[in-house]
């Protein structure tokens, strides 16, 4: 039975998935173990993500299935979900620029994955960014920007890290609609990914098989 | 779905082709600019009918590069429309592309404030001065506002919820009776004039007013300068109208992208219901556009149906036969529909290569270069595709290199047309040059 809601909801089949969840619940079952379904769920849909087999609109409707799950089970929950995290990341907008799907998407694959993400939303200033850096002392920073004042506002970011004196304590990983090899260069950046998911690959590459808490 | 009439298509397609060389109402300034402007829509024409021209056409597709090249902030551009112009005409001049798309692409920055549009931020209104206007992605309308009311009307959806949601001055208008419900004796009428006499209706009228006032001298000032730049020999790339993808309108402006994504899922019969719905208004709104203008150009850009944005098969289904349908509509009124496909398209050559020979322009951001002339080489002309990073970041060698490889790969027997892969705003001055220059030079195929 249980294998069936991870199955459902990695085949997209919301309402069979819903109706599962449903009955676990009402059975009383522990809403921990319908949760951690829901996430080897997820770790499939990301695996079909990553072979070409599912596309974005696939992310985001799974996200979604899993979106009224979670609400279903919350109300039930003593206490939270022990997930293990991989690291944290700060993850953000660059200024100027307030396009937020891409990001979106990046902060649901990297919390899938299992990291703890920061979301600093969009529009966000460079010192906005070395603040969260210092506050939450991540080791990985994520600049998304969908248009090419982005180029420059990424640039500006990454400089600004450096003038803190953060800049050999974090990897800097960019992306968006126009961003390639070249601006990762021409920004100073670490690397950039190209979707989602070469960014969640990226991430988990620099910590390395480490688990930081 | 429509079908293709190329007898008809040919006839009205030689029409607007004649209208465009020979613009009505254009008093050149001298029998050189007039020379000019005919060789260089001739050179576009020869393109688009897939014959080489006397050389490869180049069209900068500039939206804020005059602006910024000129040393001119976004915001003070969306305001004063004369700096503006003499902005676009210093940059016309220096450059002297083959065609380019009029300064209205700048905006305006009164018409927006007195509209308080929603569905944008711009200089001075959640952007900084310097940045260019962006468009705010959310969902507007929910599912059950949106499909079975457009369906039916879709004019009483756009004036009772569509519009009162991004013209916050007409939020009045969510409490009119339908239009349509004037009917069955006088007092029907009479009875629904009332509310235009309600406070918060005239505050409506007045708030169209004055935005019906900034719009005007808006529209002024850009005729006047596309009326100068065709005077001087440089001719418009598109006539002053717009067609888009179906899926994409549903997607921008209603549902957003995450909604319209969902919706392929949830209600995938109401997604494309709405979207034949939407066909005939945006083949309507290309034709009338393109027989004012007088110019057989119509753009389309699009935004949600590249790799990643969705499958091939979701692609097939629900954004490639609403868009298809429109362009097919576009085309047997003589119009060449110039879609942008903005993102990567390679994966879809073989769907888009679905279109009438000699028909359409094909604008492209991302491509295989080699297989989109492979696929498309005997039915589109290729646009585009100098990667906007280059122009923004790279030298005048990077330029040339890249120029080179295109016009090898794609310019050979002609149906190309050298461009940015898309709109551009920051790109360096002397990259810019590079482009125009060295197409101009290499890209000659009659010596």
């Amino acid at each position: 039975m249980h294998d069936d809601l991870v199955t459902k909801l990695a085949d997209l089949e919301e309402e069979e998935a819903l109706k599962i969840a449903k009955r676990r619940l009402d059975e009383n079952e522990d809403p921990l173990s319908i949760l951690d379904d829901a996430r080897k769920a997820m770790q499939i849909v990301g695996k079909r993500f990553e072979s070409g087999e599912y596309f974005i609109p696939d992310l985001v409707y799974s996200g979604e299935i899993l979106r009224q799950i979670t609400e279903m089970v919350k109300p039930r929950l003593t206490k939270s979900l022990d997930v293990k995290r991989l690291g944290k990341v700060v993850l953000g907008t660059v200024a100027g620029d307030i396009h937020d799907i891409g990001k979106n998407i990046v902060v649901f694959m990297l919390d899938m994955a299992g990291f703890e993400v920061y979301d600093l939303g969009v529009d966000v200033p460079p010192q906005r960014f070395v603040e969260e850096i210092k506050r939450t002392n991540a080791p990985i920073v994520g600049l998304s920007g969908f248009l090419t004042l982005a180029f420059d506002s990424m640039k500006e970011t990454v400089e600004a890290i450096k003038t803190a004196g953060l800049r050999d304590k974090v990897k800097i990983l960019i992306g968006g609609g126009q961003i390639n090899e070249d601006i990762s260069k021409y920004t100073g950046a670490d690397a950039y990914g190209k979707d989602a998911m070469a960014a969640v690959t990226i991430a988990k590459s620099w910590m390395g098989g480490k688990r930081h808490v | 779905m429509y079908e293709y009439d190329a007898k008809q298509a040919e006839v009205k397609r030689s029409e607007l082709f004649d209208s465009w060389l020979f613009p009505h109402g254009i008093d050149f300034v001298d029998s050189q600019a007039e020379e000019n402007y005919r060789a260089r829509v001739q050179r576009i024409i020869d393109a688009i009918n897939l014959k080489e021209p006397d050389r490869v056409p180049v069209t900068p597709t500039f939206s804020l590069f005059p602006i910024l090249d000129n040393g001119i902030t976004a915001e003070e551009a969306m305001y004063d429309y004369d700096k503006t112009n003499a902005a676009w005409r210093k940059t016309l001049k220096e450059f002297e592309p083959d065609a380019h798309t009029g300064s209205g692409v700048t905006m305006s920055g009164p018409l927006l404030d007195a509209l308080d549009y929603r569905q944008l931020k711009w200089p001075g209104h959640g952007v900084s001065p310097n940045h260019i206007y962006q468009f705010v992605e959310r969902e507007y309308v929910k599912t059950e506002e949106f499909y079975d009311h457009f369906i039916e009307d879709p004019s009483d959806f756009m004036l009772r919820v569509y519009l009162p949601r991004v013209c916050p001055g007409l939020s009045p208008f969510e409490k009119l009776r339908p239009v349509r419900e004037s009917i069955c004796y006088y007092m029907d009428l009479f009875k629904n004039m009332v509310v235009w006499g309600l406070p918060e209706f005239q505050e409506a009228l007045e708030y169209i007013k004055r935005a019906g006032n900034e719009a005007l001298k808006w529209a002024t000032k850009v005729k006047e300068f596309s009326l100068w730049s065709q005077s001087e020999g440089f001719p418009l790339m598109r006539a002053s109208a717009h067609a888009a993808a179906p899926y994409d309108v549903i997607g921008d402006f209603f549902r957003g992208t995450q909604g319209v994504m969902l919706d392929m899922y949830r209600h995938p019969d109401k997604l494309l219901k709405a979207q034949e719905k939407l066909v005939p208004i945006l083949v309507k709104m290309g034709v009338d556009g393109a027989k004012a203008s007088g110019h057989p150009v119509v753009s389309l850009e699009l935004h949600k149906g590249a790799a990643h944005f969705m499958s091939d098969e979701q692609f097939k289904e629900f954004y490639w036969p609403g868009l298809r349908d429109v362009m097919i509509g576009l085309i047997n009124e003589g119009i060449v529909p110039m879609p942008l496909f903005e993102g990567d398209y390679t994966p879809r050559l073989e769907v888009i290569r679905d279109i009438p020979p000699r028909s359409a322009i094909y604008w492209f951001e991302t491509i295989d270069r080699k297989r989109a002339k492979t696929l498309l080489g005997d039915v589109a002309c290729f646009k585009g595709n100098v990667p906007i990073t280059l122009l923004n970041t790279g030298t005048p060698k990077d330029i040339e290199n890249d120029v080179k490889e295109l016009i090898d790969t794609v310019g050979e027997g002609g149906g190309l047309i050298v461009d940015c892969g898309i709109w551009f705003d920051e790109a360096r001055h002397e990259n810019v040059k590079a482009m125009v220059e060295f197409t101009k030079s290499y890209g000659v195929y009659r010596r």
